[in-house]
């Protein structure tokens, strides 16, 4: 191939059977690295696994339903109850808190109550949330959040007791974190929809709200759900503000004031001074978590089509 | 103009009215004003989270020092967080030496030579995935392969910061493959077929003209991905550890900004407390920074 | 329908606007309209695109609220009210001026649900079941409907979903129905089916079409508004009322020279 005649200013480089090999190696470096995404991700998965296998053979599916953490050598005893029971409290009830707010923060900031700048700005606040770190969110609520909330029950009547680093605390904490989540992708739902939708139910004379409330929310609800399962992926894997705010006790009990702990929490607390067959309870506690966020995702992708399919 | 002669009419009865007091009228004000509330109580806990940060983190952040010296011994005042800074530094320097040449390249298969194949969706899957992974997963994952001993009673790398450079990377992947795929997928056509046309290989379109057009938004993911990266602390409490000590090498522990926060929030010291809120300073101005820009930056395209 | 105070045989005035300028911002969109439109007859509005026909159909049930620059001078009257007036509720003149919009656009749920949804809002008596027959006999789309009332709005063909939307707009009982453009994203013959519709509906309703086939026009509209453009000298257009006539006036012997350009083809 004659070396063509160009009137630019790029170089093309060494001549043709070397540009072919350069050509193929590059489009196969590229394939590697994408390919290699999902060796990583299995990798993780056997890693995890083959380090948790001492812990899984030795205690089995009974693991997930022992309350015992006892890790000293010679009567070692885990079990993840505790913490598996931790992780679904504590995220649920972040969603409780957060799916309400932020739906209605949602439903506010994509109607026209308030001027386009200043939606604009408050869309961007959200958006912030979203971007601290966890970290800082724990150091927060240690030294705002647990007095803030010990103070509550002399103004409200009937509030619980928070005497320090409970589930309450970290739950409240939490549905701070996964907020801009649900917002964000709610008002996404949202404008999605062909504007034809709301005009044709004003054009019946309805108001906006009972426009909303019967038309445009379960047109979007597809959108809507999607984004809490995210959230709750979310939820149940966040690891440092619940850490430094739940309180690290291994025990259940049905009341919120009290401290508890997840499966993260254990993770960050024990993992550095672990050894022996505790590392592999951990890692073994570890698997339970990765699998409950994969079958939280899962979930997510069923409900979110059945709905759709629904209403489609 | 009209030569037309219809009857106006001018007394019916029907009522246009408003009706403030109605059920209806009355719902839609009750139902704004509850939108709202949830509005102010989502950005109420944000403005007093970085408030706070601001005011305890400022007061501490600028006396002398801080940047140039060690952390004090435990319930001492003075000191700083220099060997925090440098670590931090260090730690996400090498997530990002490994994640962003391995995530370009891979979202550049995706974008460019892969078209739409099976291979194609199953990485894009395995992003999905991988992006909802937790980090402190990211965290064992390194430490099981990195950290624990392999062989013997030795880790590959053992505590180290490189160990917590390789979660960190292992997070920052998904941000950097997704931006950078939407970043070359805007990239108009035109510009490959002028390329190609003129006798360009593959790879000298993508790296000497493709890329070089998507570099502003692949920056702009890779600035943001960066800037989650330094404030995550999950993956490096038992990947980096900490140290009270300047770094020591890539292969040693080191102290990082959010681990430094993690281990002197939960200290009952005054001066170690107010040690964490200026770190906590630092981490939230770096994101209040990238986000900014990252929004300038999107809205001048 | 309610009872109207009429004398016999007189075309009676439903709605009426006068001296209308419609603004959006500051720029004057629509200049000095003056229309009467008569009850129980469909009036077509015809023109260029770009000279405001939508534009002034959406003034008379007050969508064109819904932005924000929009500016309205002038009066528009509903048998006699203004409905422009302060104290007036737009969600009731929707009541009274229902809509069918250019694109087919039922609802995500049952044809049933689709259809109640007026009634449902505004608390009518009546009873459903009823309404949903009868809304669908008179846009001609019962037989072909009545054994899937459960089924997705969506499970219709365009045609089917526009008479849809059509019997949706019929059962919340308004006055007048505004058509805009309402068979341009049909087939053929759906757009036939929809025109004969409206031969039949105009003995119960008022309606009011904008349309951009002339031809239409001819075939369906008792009375036509013919609307032109000029530019401005800051570089947009105003649209204008150039002539408005019974049918046979405008397409047969116009007053204007650009009716009778328009009409017969010279432009647009």
């Amino acid at each position: 191939m004659a070396s063509p005649q160009l009137n630019s200013n790029t170089d093309f480089g060494p001549r043709p059977e070397m540009e072919k090999t350069l050509d193929k190696g590059f489009i196969g470096l590229t394939q590697a690295f994408a390919i290699g995404i999902g060796l990583i991700l299995v990798s993780i998965a056997l890693v995890i696994t083959i380090r948790a296998w001492p812990a899984i053979s030795q205690f089995g599916l009974g693991f997930l339903f022992n309350s015992a953490w006892n890790p000293v050598t010679g009567r070692e005893d885990f079990g993840a109850l505790p913490v598996i029971y931790g992780t679904l409290v504590n995220s649920f009830l972040a969603l409780l808190i957060a799916v309400p707010l932020g739906i209605g923060s949602a439903i506010f900031l994509s109607e026209d109550f308030i001027p386009l700048k200043i939606r604009t700005v408050l869309v961007f606040l959200v958006e912030l949330l979203a971007a601290i770190p966890s970290v800082v969110y724990g150091l927060w609520g240690i030294f705002v959040m647990i007095p803030f909330l010990s103070s509550l029950h002399k103004i409200i009547p009937f509030f619980p007791v928070v005497r320090g680093p409970s589930m309450l605390v970290a739950s409240v904490v939490l549905a701070i974190m996964i907020l801009p989540i649900i917002i964000a992708i709610s008002r996404d739902s949202l404008f999605a929809l062909p504007p034809d939708l709301r005009q044709a139910s004003l054009g019946l004379g309805a108001t906006r709200w009972e426009t909303i409330f019967r038309v445009l929310i379960p047109a979007a609800i597809s959108g809507i759900v999607g984004g809490i399962m995210l959230a709750l992926g979310r939820a149940m894997g966040e690891t440092m503000a619940v850490t430094m705010l739940i309180g690290n006790s291994n025990r259940i009990s049905p009341s919120l004031t009290q401290p508890a702990n997840t499966i993260a929490s254990l993770l960050a607390n024990q993992f550095a001074e672990a050894s022996g067959l505790q590392v592999s309870a951990l890692m073994y506690a570890g698997l339970v978590l990765m699998i409950l966020t994969l079958l939280v995702n899962i979930l997510a992708e069923i409900i979110v089509n059945k709905i759709k399919a629904k209403y489609n | 103009m009209a030569t037309l002669d219809f009857d106006e009419v001018t007394n019916s009865t029907i009522n246009l009215k408003k009706e403030p007091n109605s059920s209806r009228s009355l719902f839609g004000l009750v139902m704004t004003g509850i939108s709202a509330l949830c509005l102010a109580l989502t950005v109420i806990p944000l403005v007093l989270v970085i408030g706070y940060v601001l005011f305890k983190g400022g007061a501490r952040l600028f006396q002398p020092g801080i940047l140039t010296q060690l952390p004090p011994p435990p319930g001492l005042s003075g000191g700083g967080l220099a060997n925090a800074i440098l670590g931090t530094i260090m730690v996400v320097a090498l997530a990002t030496l490994i994640a962003v040449p391995i995530g370009v390249l891979a979202a550049v298969y995706l974008s460019e030579f892969s078209g739409g194949s099976q291979i194609a969706r199953w990485v894009r899957f395995a992003v999905n995935v991988l992006s909802g992974v937790p980090s402190i997963i990211a965290g064992i994952f390194a430490f099981g392969l990195f950290v624990a001993p392999l062989i013997g009673s030795r880790g590959l790398f053992g505590f180290s910061a490189v160990a917590g450079a390789i979660a960190l990377a292992v997070l920052m992947l998904p941000t950097i493959i997704r931006t950078t795929d939407e970043a070359l997928q805007i990239v108009p056509q035109d510009i490959r077929w002028a390329a190609l046309g003129i006798g360009a290989y593959n790879y000298q379109t993508v790296l000497k003209v493709v890329l070089p057009a998507a570099i502003p938004a692949i920056l702009t993911g890779v600035t943001l991905a960066i800037a989650r990266a330094a404030g995550e602390t999950a993956p490096l409490i038992f990947t980096a550890l900490f140290s009270n000590f300047w770094p020591k090498g890539i292969f040693e522990p080191v102290a990082t900004l959010s681990v430094l926060v993690y281990n002197f929030a939960i200290v009952p010291f005054r001066p170690q407390q107010e040690l964490a809120w200026a770190a906590s300073l630092i981490l939230v101005l770096l994101v209040l920074a990238t986000s900014v820009a990252a929004r300038m930056a999107t809205r001048q395209r | 329908m309610r009872e109207m105070p009429s004398t016999t045989n007189r075309i009676q005035t439903v709605l009426k606007t006068e001296n209308v300028d419609i603004y959006y911002g500051d720029y004057r969109a629509v200049a000095g309209v003056n229309l009467e439109i008569p009850k129980n007859k469909v009036t077509a509005l015809i023109g260029p695109s770009g000279c405001g026909k939508s534009t002034i159909l959406r003034c008379f049930n007050r969508l064109n609220d819904l932005i924000q620059s929009f500016r309205l001078t002038g009066r528009i009257t509903y048998l006699g009210q203004d409905l422009y007036a302060r104290d007036v509720d737009p969600v009731k003149i929707r009541d009274e001026i229902g809509m069918v919009f250019q694109r087919p656009n039922p609802f995500p749920k049952t044809i049933y649900d689709n259809i109640v949804y007026g009634p449902r809002i505004q608390k009518d008596p009546s009873n459903f079941d009823e309404i949903v027959e009868t809304s669908l006999r008179r846009a001609a789309l019962w037989d072909e409907v009545k054994d899937k009332l459960q089924e997705s709005g969506f499970s219709l063909s365009g045609g089917q979903q526009q008479r849809l939307c059509i019997a949706r707009t019929i059962a919340a009982k308004p006055e007048v129905i505004l058509m805009d453009e309402p068979c341009s994203a049909l087939d053929p013959i759906s757009t036939l089916k929809v025109e004969e519709l409206i031969h039949e509906l105009k003995e119960k309703y008022t309606i009011i079409i904008v349309t951009h086939n002339m031809q239409q026009a001819t075939r369906v509209a008792d009375y036509t508004a013919f609307f032109n453009a000029e530019p401005t000298p800051k570089g947009g257009k105003i649209g204008y009322l150039v002539e408005y006539d019974r049918t046979e006036v405008i397409f047969g012997s116009p007053n204007e020279q650009a009716t009778k350009d328009y009409v017969s083809g010279k432009f647009g």
